[in-house]
């Protein structure tokens, strides 16, 4: 049985038009259009190009919402197995736009494959969502892009199990994924382990992790005139959690209003972190948090004021993906409140 | 040292009038082994229950595994400190029921504890949904403190596991297993040519469920130090630890330290297994400085070519492992490092909160972030309730229909960081 | 504020000021309460020293 595959384009290559009509919104044709007909020639018997989604690059990038419905609504009507983008060489826009499609599409539980050119912004934003298969920087290398994608769809579509990035063709997706070896992970170590001392290649099977850099801010000038805020990661909350913050792989985090509050008392705050004993924290909240100290410093004006209201969430197997985000989300709030300086807890 | 294992197997746990085995049936008088634990005045009841191989049966939150044994011959007796004196273990003979486990349940303290599906999706992560269980469901009492409330509990788990294996002293064995362990002087000679290997066993130690016990001694207030590795198969090392359950390890993994196991296949072939050093993972930078620095030390002066590291746990025992593995590879000893991963639900964020350039070697137990849904069984043992505060799970874990939906870090040992399982990860 | 600087200085952290222990990072349970704060109050102090101060790379105060 063949599969049933949507092609998502841009208005360029589905033949609407170029710059000046990038903000079409998505329309469904049935069958193939544009790369389509060679890709659907290449993909053979093995999956059928049901129909085609164009779209202009700047209305997906500008409404994501509606555009991802629009994505998995039409996947849904036509009853299709998978969704399969551009490839989008080196046009920004048509990367991202490419790679949401896929996100959106995956998602919603569907197979997905793009292609794009290594440098592509949409391969950093969505290489996690989807398999993207390295392409040329330009259409010219659309005769080159369309059998290696058409190839490992057809193999991810028949279920077959896929080798490392490299062995496959795609663009490594850093995604980590749990399998069930031959030998239980002690055999495995002291395998690793007699290779390492006789010399003899081994493969570790985690990479260790590299982490973001960010330039220091320069110092605050005056602190006599600064509002500070505090953050942490310790899982200070209010008595009984009320955001219900896990006590491992938080899933939020908690802002919560401090003006008057001139001490964390137990009681009225707890710890929600179950990664360390709780018994000190629960004691007396200050020793993650020092709201205490702060309040006095504020009122012998070494500082000018303690911010109205602290974030804190549990620091604990949360995902470093996670705490980004929140990480984003917290600062602009305080920037936007006119926050100069923030000190973070961590336990 | 030399210990012999005697194990008898147990394929089926029954209730009964007298307790003991006979043709892999182990009958558990319930009146006995109850009046033996509420000798224990801080519990206030005890039941106990039974779950085997395959049962529509959901067991949480477990707070630790123990494998029945006691010493048959040689000094002193099982779980030293605690059931035994506080004599050397680790030679003569040891009556172990294999097959079995004793798992202690029951609302103790949040969060806590894992998961243990005895069938359906849940049950490959566990290896307890492979051994017949007792499962012992106490409760203590609502005036005591939290860390007397952890101690009665885990006392009544190797109570249970000591009293089991006594009653069953004139079973006849279906099989032996031999562990040598030579003086040093001897060690340090066999097997001319062979690399010498040590392990190095890292052990949570900080605070209350993030425990563990040395001869009855606090991980925490130790220095590292060496251990024999039939000590551990006596029960030198316990569990006093259930928080994140998926890679905490319970005393029957230590009583079972597959590392151990694997060393010693190779020793005499391939490697020339000279020790074990136990150190601890504590709270303050000092003692993690101070103990990485002790126990590579210690590797040191054992002369070896090269270690496995096992951590225990995540987050900054991560910095534990980091430690261990840089001074160690400083020191000339190649490493390779037992750990898990927390990569987010999507699996695409880093695994470890730590890292450094001479970790190349490295074998995981997989992403403990990765969410199950676990469907309704029709017995559930202990307390479903927990499952929005145990770690792993979240408020709105417990659907409506009875089925979980938590991250495998709820279920109990599914991430062992000693490679118990098979499980692992890859990178797409 | 962090006890365990190696993984703070791992993931980037800029100003980092040691504190006493995981589960109590700003606060010490053996000592009594009054000297307890003012520990507590050195270290944020120190904290407000790196926040006024500049620096280029990341900085253990």
């Amino acid at each position: 049985m063949a599969y049933r595959v949507i092609h998502y384009i841009n208005q360029f290559f589905g033949g609407i038009g170029g710059e000046e009509k990038a903000d079409i919104a998505p329309e469904v044709r049935d069958g193939v259009a544009g790369p389509g007909m060679g890709l659907a020639k290449l993909l053979g018997d093995k999956a059928e190009i049901v129909a085609t989604i164009i779209c202009g690059d700047n209305y997906c990038v500008g409404n994501q919402e509606e555009v991802g419905k629009f994505i998995v609504d039409t996947l849904k009507k036509y009853n299709a197995d998978a969704l399969i983008a551009g490839p989008a060489f080196n046009a920004g826009r048509y990367g991202m736009a490419s790679g949401f499609a896929c996100s959106a599409a995956a998602a919603a539980g569907y197979t997905t494959l793009t292609g794009m050119y290594p440098e592509n912004p949409g391969v950093e934003l969505y290489k996690a969502n989807t398999y993207i298969v390295p392409t040329t920087d330009s259409a010219a290398g659309m005769g080159k892009a369309l059998p290696v994608m058409a190839a490992l769809f057809a193999k991810i579509l028949s279920g077959e199990k896929l080798g490392t990035a490299e062995a496959e063709g795609y663009i490594e997706r850093g995604v980590r994924i749990n399998t069930f070896y031959e030998e239980v992970g002690a055999e495995r170590a002291v395998a690793m382990l007699l290779k390492k001392i006789k010399g003899e290649p081994f493969t570790t099977e985690y990479k260790m992790p590299v982490f973001d850099r960010v330039t220091p801010r320069p110092g605050v000038k005056d602190l006599s005139k600064a509002t500070i805020a505090l953050v942490t990661s310790g899982g200070i909350v209010p008595m009984g959690n009320p955001d219900h913050i896990a006590a491992s792989s938080a899933r939020n985090y908690g802002g919560y209003e401090i003006d008057g509050v001139t001490d964390l008392v137990s009681g009225k705050y707890q710890t929600a972190h179950g990664g360390y004993d709780q018994t000190y924290a629960n004691q007396d909240p200050d020793r993650v948090l020092p709201v205490d100290v702060l309040r006095d410093l504020e009122k012998e004006g070494k500082i000018g004021k303690l911010y109205h209201t602290f974030y804190t969430t549990v620091g604990n197997g949360t995902a470093v993906g996670n705490a980004k985000k929140w990480g984003e989300e917290i600062g602009k709030q305080l920037k936007d409140n006119n926050v100069q300086a923030v000190i973070l807890t961590s336990t | 040292m030399n210990l012999e294992l005697h194990k008898v197997a147990v394929r089926q746990l029954a209730f009964g009038a007298k307790t003991g085995v006979s043709n892999g049936v182990l009958t558990v008088n319930k009146e006995e082994l109850k009046a033996l634990l509420l000798k224990d005045d801080r519990l206030a009841a005890v039941e106990f229950d039974l779950a085997h191989p395959g049962d529509s049966t959901r067991i949480m939150p477990v707070k630790d595994a123990i494998e029945p044994r006691c010493k048959l011959e040689g000094q002193g007796e099982v779980f030293p400190g605690f059931i035994g004196p506080v004599e050397s273990v680790g030679s003569g003979k040891t009556l172990v029921l294999e097959g079995m486990a004793v798992l202690t349940t029951g609302r103790l303290v949040a969060p806590q504890e894992g998961i243990v599906d005895m069938t359906g999706p849940g049950a490959p992560y566990t290896p307890f949904s492979q051994t017949c269980n007792l499962v012992v469901v106490l409760t203590p009492r609502e005036d005591i403190k939290l860390h007397h409330a952890e101690e009665t509990c885990r006392m009544a788990g190797l109570k249970t596991a000591h009293y089991l294996a006594s009653q069953c002293k004139a079973a006849k064995a279906d099989h032996t297993e031999s562990y040598d362990f030579p003086p040093l002087t001897q060690a340090m000679q066999a097997y001319p040519g062979l690399p010498k290997v040590a392990y190095v066993y890292m052990l949570q130690s900080q605070g209350l469920l993030h425990d563990t016990w040395v001869y009855g001694v606090d991980a925490k207030r130790t220095l590292p130090t060496l251990i024999s590795p039939t000590e551990t198969m006596d029960g030198a090392i316990i569990s006093g630890n259930c928080v994140s359950a998926c890679d905490k390890n319970n005393t029957y993994v230590h009583l079972n330290n597959p590392i151990i196991k694997a060393l010693y296949k190779r020793h005499g072939k391939e490697i020339n297994f000279v020790g074990v050093v136990i150190t601890n993972e504590n709270v303050t930078l000092a003692d993690k400085q101070r103990s990485s620095s002790y126990a590579i030390k210690l590797a040191e002066m054992l002369g070896v070519d090269a270690a496995v590291i096992s951590e225990e746990g995540f987050g900054n025992p991560d910095a534990d492992l980091v430690l261990n593995c840089v001074k160690a590879e400083k020191a000339g000893i190649k490493t390779v490092l037992v750990t898990d991963e927390y990569a987010g639900a999507n699996g695409a964020s880093q695994s470890l909160a730590d890292s450094c350039q001479e970790g190349n070697a490295v074998v995981t137990g997989g992403n403990a972030n990765e969410t199950i849904v676990l469907p309704p069984m029709a017995k559930v043992i202990g307390d479903i309730g927990q499952a929005d505060v145990i770690a792993g799970g979240f408020f709105g874990s417990k659907r409506p229909d009875g089925s979980l939906e938590v991250e495998i870090q709820a279920i109990l040992a599914a991430t062992n960081e000693l490679g118990f399982s098979k499980i692992g990860a890859y990178t797409i | 504020m962090a006890s365990i600087v190696p993984i703070s200085q791992s993931v980037g952290a800029n100003r980092i000021i040691p504190t006493v222990a995981i589960p109590h990072p700003l606060g010490n349970p053996t000592l009594d309460e009054k000297g307890e704060k003012a520990l507590r109050r050195k270290l944020v102090e120190k904290a407000l020293d790196a926040l006024h101060t500049d620096v280029k790379e990341q900085t253990v105060f």
